[in-house]
């Protein structure tokens, strides 16, 4: 990533205006095209394992407890008992008060330590507030920080307030990479999705993701190919490359092999790894596994004989 | 019947019509077919499968014949595949069958049997076409029919004739109960198409397991007009699904799908038996093989039939002393 000296400076606020419309319809239809792809034998394989080393393992409830994280952790680590070299998944998502339990279980898998944080996930709380819980979490040990943007100001049009919200939370973060979300099942349009997306990006987020996971609907693959064509269009104005995270609903092996394709067909080869491309996901990771069983068996899997988590 | 009359009718006033409005006059109107014209609307047999009727995913078919050799019907091939999504909804459905009380299932189970019998003619022409004489096919029917209300009967009876009471020398009181196993796949008997599939059906989803049933090879027509029996009789979506196709072919993943909790074999074929055995293994599931030929006698016709995919589940409940 670049240097600290980049974070001094002010990012320009973007010119909105110049943002194209989006051709909805050509949304939808591109969208479906990639759920018809048919990925078999070795290069589902591959793409199975990709997935699980892209998995934010999540866990944000209220219910939360720190032996709950502790064996979530756990799970991160060795996903499965009984297969062996399995990738190991990406990070482990967690609320803010969590982050030291995480970091202590984690220690030095290699696996990071994400947190939400300012707010999340209504962001319905005042900047400094957001922005002393973002350096908490830092200070516990977060090496990710997912941030909300305010979808009130946003809808009313102060897309001023929001920039200058996530270049603030990009201060606090420090090396941390900052994740915003944009919970674009509140943004009611495509049109909106794609304009949050450049204001998050031009303020400095390393990634973009869709959704809280909080508020339905959650990560569609037509909101995705929005925000994943809107880094396509930065990346070329700007030659800067910013990650992509859908999150939320995303339960299911094939959706995610089809998100995949999205990936490539969209932005290339270069964001095909964890480090630009994450899946917020609880429940994934066991149908995943349940499919990497069954390639490897032959059989039709069960739930049943998965760890929950 | 009456509704039939109708629409005969109404044709042979448009043909008329057709007819005398003229030759000369509208030389391009359409001719309407006659009543001896008409051509009858063939029923395309599918798959029940989560409530509905989906061809088979993989577009394969095979046919049947008469019992003239006549070619009968496209039947579907199910493919792996159709068997994958068949557990899928067999799974989801599970919980609320096994919930729903044993007396309302008994009351649905009774209202298969009144669907079955207001269909009754339909039936024996689908078993006569196939081979069955006339009077066989009315008594298989028939025997169908009474097979689903005698355990209809049996939904709120065999809780109570095999849970138990058991003398322990500690302080508990210790019962056992029947559960249901989970999802059951049934492998059909060849001959006995419809007796042989209900009377292997009604005994497991009776005891509140869901199934997925692979029907006759041969003789399937009569399985998949049951499904639509079954679909009208407030018998919920994937507690019973239906796939034809070849037996060779499906056994294996019927056998060795982890998340199916029994299966249900009707045939004799000991190569068979032995490969479904040593495939049930991984997950452990009860193999259950009904090896008869006769499905009308008693050996059909009992609660043990219920017990065959139930679990025990023993509870020790401390009381004071």
């Amino acid at each position: 990533m670049s240097a600290a000296a980049e974070r001094i400076e002010i990012p320009a606020f973007p010119d909105l205006s110049r943002v194209p419309r989006v051709d909805e319809v050509g949304i939808y239809e591109r969208a479906a095209r990639f759920r018809t792809r048919s990925i078999k034998k070795e290069a589902k394989m591959d793409a199975l394992k990709m997935v699980l080393s892209m998995i934010d393992l999540t866990t944000l409830e209220g219910q939360d407890t720190p032996g709950k994280v502790r064996q979530l952790c756990a799970k991160a680590m060795r996903l499965d008992t009984s297969m062996e070299d399995l990738p190991k998944v990406a990070a482990v998502c967690v609320y803010p008060t969590m982050v030291g339990v995480a970091r202590e279980a984690l220690g030095d898998s290699g696996i990071n330590v994400a947190s939400v944080a300012t707010g999340f996930p209504s962001g319905m709380t005042d900047l400094d507030l957001k922005l002393d819980e973002t350096r908490r979490a830092v200070v516990a040990g977060a090496d990710e920080i997912d941030m909300v943007i305010s979808r009130g100001a946003f809808l009313r049009g102060e897309y001023r307030r929001v920039f200058d919200e996530i270049v603030a939370v990009k201060e606090a973060c420090g090396d941390a990479h900052l994740k915003v979300i944009l919970e674009t099942g509140e943004l009611n349009t495509l049109d909106n999705v794609k304009r949050a997306s450049v204001l998050a990006m031009y303020a400095g987020a390393d990634f973009i993701k869709t959704s809280t996971g909080k508020i339905q609907p959650a990560a569609t693959m037509e909101v995705t190919l929005v925000m994943l064509q809107a880094i396509r269009d930065f990346y070329r104005e700007t030659g800067r490359m910013v990650g992509m995270k859908p999150a939320g609903g995303i339960s299911k092996a094939k959706l995610a092999v089809h998100y995949l394709v999205m990936l490539r067909e969209t932005l290339g080869q270069a964001w095909m790894t964890p480090e630009w491309f994450r899946f917020g996901a609880s429940s994934l990771a066991n149908d995943v596994l349940m499919q990497i069983a069954k390639q490897r068996s032959g059989a039709y899997q069960s739930p049943d004989y998965f760890s929950k988590d | 019947m009456a509704n039939d009359e109708k629409i005969m009718a109404r044709a042979d006033s448009q043909a008329g019509a057709a007819g005398s409005a003229g030759t000369a006059s509208k030389p391009h109107r359409l001719a309407v077919a006659s009543e001896s014209e008409r051509v009858g609307v063939v029923k395309t047999y599918k798959l029940y499968v989560g409530g509905k009727f989906p061809r088979t995913e993989s577009g394969r078919f095979y046919k049947v014949d008469d019992r003239k050799g006549e070619p009968l019907a496209n039947i579907c091939r199910a493919s792996r595949k159709d068997f994958r999504e068949a557990v899928v909804a067999a799974r989801a459905a599970f919980s609320g069958w096994q919930n729903t009380s044993a007396f309302l299932r008994g009351q649905i189970l009774y209202r298969i049997a009144e669907m079955l019998e207001g269909r009754k003619e339909q039936f024996v022409a689908e078993l006569y076409s196939t081979g069955a004489s006339r009077a066989a096919a009315k008594t298989e029917v028939e025997e169908a029919i009474d097979r689903l209300v005698y355990f209809a009967g049996w939904c709120d009876k065999y809780q109570q004739v095999f849970s138990s009471v058991n003398p322990v020398s500690s302080s508990h009181f210790n019962f056992s109960l029947m559960e249901p196993t989970g999802v059951v796949t049934i492998i059909a008997p060849e001959k006995s198409p419809l007796l042989g599939l209900v009377a292997n059906l009604a005994p497991a989803i009776a005891g509140g397991n869901t199934v997925v049933v692979l029907a006759s090879e041969s003789m399937p027509t009569a399985a998949v007009s049951f499904a639509e029996v079954l679909h009208s009789s407030d018998v919920p979506g994937g507690v019973v699904n239906l796939l034809t196709g070849q037996s060779e072919e499906l056994l294996e993943h019927f056998a060795s799908h982890m998340d199916v909790n029994a299966l249900v074999y009707c045939g004799t074929d000991k190569g068979q038996i032995k490969q479904l055995q040593t495939l049930a293994c991984d997950n452990i599931k009860r193999v259950i093989l009904r090896r008869q030929d006769r499905w009308d006698d008693d050996d059909s016709r009992n609660p043990y039939l219920i017990a065959d995919t139930q679990e025990i589940k023993t509870t020790w409940h401390p009381i004071g002393r």
